[in-house]
């Protein structure tokens, strides 16, 4: 690490803050959303300069991509309801107490950012040590499939929950039914042209970085998230129909993820004598097996969230 | 100062801009959208720790980098249910606000 930061981190960190505040001062909420877009393409800038690079693509492709589609839909949907009631905008000593209180987090957070103990605490010399009982050669996947596998288990079991909630907010007379408005494919439009283009493309790339995950930055999630958006791609240019969400197979390839990791969790009390332990001799084997219906059940219920509640009943 | 601490005080800072907007934005999108913006700052905040933990051949330490890959699926979760809530409330109500005599 240098001592002094480099010109272009200097300009990154100040690229970051200034589309931040764009974020919040934009008028219009189109121009803000659009705004956080940029703000998580930068990021992902910031964590390749923070040796991340398996954080990096997590950020572009959900941080910035997904989450950026989901508030653009909301965005345009909710065009017309920009302005606030009277009575609502906060007064001047409200906007002063907030700006006050915030300067204070800030200036508190900042403080301990600069009074970090030194030598940092740090967790990657034990990480490096255990690895080759893991099977692995990517430490961040590692962390994620084997020492910290019970987060990454209850992560699932957080999108799955989400996505629950999402489809109970359906009203009654479409439960059951397809998420989303039917986007029908314009034949000589530019988007079902760059979907059929790009799709199948997608779908390989997204399952080598699923796949190259278990040595090189890359992983699950990444992988899923590149399959997800292809599946939304195809959804929005009319391509395909989003599924009802009564459907069996839909289901099924839901909890798939959530259930194979939790059924190899429970093996490991008889195998290894621990909840989630693998047998050292197996342990590459039983985290692949694990990680094939976890990229299929997150790609899915990544879509799903973006697709929304059901809005059209079965027919 | 190494560019961990340097992208730590840019978390810091994001923290407090995205609460700011939290408190002073009435619209429940701009909320969302600010609510993001601290789980960023956050998540740098992650990174610069991280970052300072480089040993072992590492760039940085894998554990918090873990923890925030976890942190970025979770906050992307919640946002798509807030946003759903939202929805709802305007096919109910016909506006989206949290003014109750609205």
């Amino acid at each position: 690490m240098t001592d002094r930061p480099l010109a272009l981190d200097i300009g990154l960190a100040f690229l970051v803050l200034g589309v931040a505040v764009w974020t919040i001062a934009a008028r219009d909420t189109f121009a803000a959303v659009v705004g956080f877009v940029a703000f998580g393409l930068l990021l992902t800038l910031v964590w390749a300069r923070l040796a991340a690079p398996d954080v990096a693509p997590t950020e572009a492709a959900i941080g910035s991509g997904v989450t950026g589609g989901l508030l653009l839909g909301a965005s345009t949907r909710l065009h017309g309801t920009q302005t606030p009631a009277p009575g609502e905008k906060p007064g001047a000593i409200l906007r002063l107490a907030a700006a006050a209180l915030c300067t204070v987090v800030s200036a508190g957070l900042a403080a301990i950012v600069l009074l970090l103990p030194e030598p940092a605490p740090t967790l990657a010399p034990q990480a490096a040590t255990n690895i080759s009982a893991t099977g692995l050669g990517n430490p961040v996947t590692a962390v994620l499939m084997a020492y910290r596998a019970i987060d990454t288990l209850l992560e699932t079991v957080v999108l799955l929950l989400a996505l629950v909630g999402v489809w109970s907010l359906a009203p009654d007379r479409v439960w059951g039914g397809f998420p989303g408005p039917r986007h029908h494919a314009d034949p000589d439009g530019l988007l079902p042209f760059m979907a059929q283009l790009l799709v199948p493309v997608g779908l390989l790339v997204g399952i080598y970085i699923f796949w190259v995950g278990s040595v090189a930055p890359g992983g699950e999630f990444q992988g899923a998230t590149i399959l997800a958006a292809m599946w939304v791609l195809a959804m929005m240019a009319g391509l395909v129909d989003a599924p009802a969400v009564s459907r069996r197979w839909l289901r099924l390839l839901l909890v798939a993820g959530p259930a194979v990791f939790f059924a190899i969790g429970l093996a490991g009390f008889a195998m290894a004598g621990a909840f989630l332990a693998y047998p050292e001799a197996y342990a590459k084997l039983l985290i692949v097996t694990i990680e094939v219906p976890v990229t299929l059940s997150i790609a899915t219920m990544l879509a799903l969230l973006v697709a929304g509640p059901p809005e059209r009943a079965l027919r | 100062m190494g560019e961990a601490t340097l992208y730590g005080l840019c978390g810091a800072a994001l923290v407090g801009l995205g609460l700011f907007g939290l408190i002073v934005h009435p619209q429940p999108l701009r909320k969302i959208l600010a609510f993001n913006l601290i789980g960023g700052g956050v998540f740098l905040l992650f990174g610069a720790i991280a970052r300072r933990g480089a040993a072992a051949g590492f760039g940085g330490d894998p554990v918090p980098q873990a923890l925030v890959i976890t942190g970025i699926v979770v906050a992307f979760s919640a946002t798509a249910l807030a946003v759903a809530l939202l929805l709802r409330l305007f096919q109910e109500t016909g506006q989206a606000t949290l003014h109750l005599d609205g």
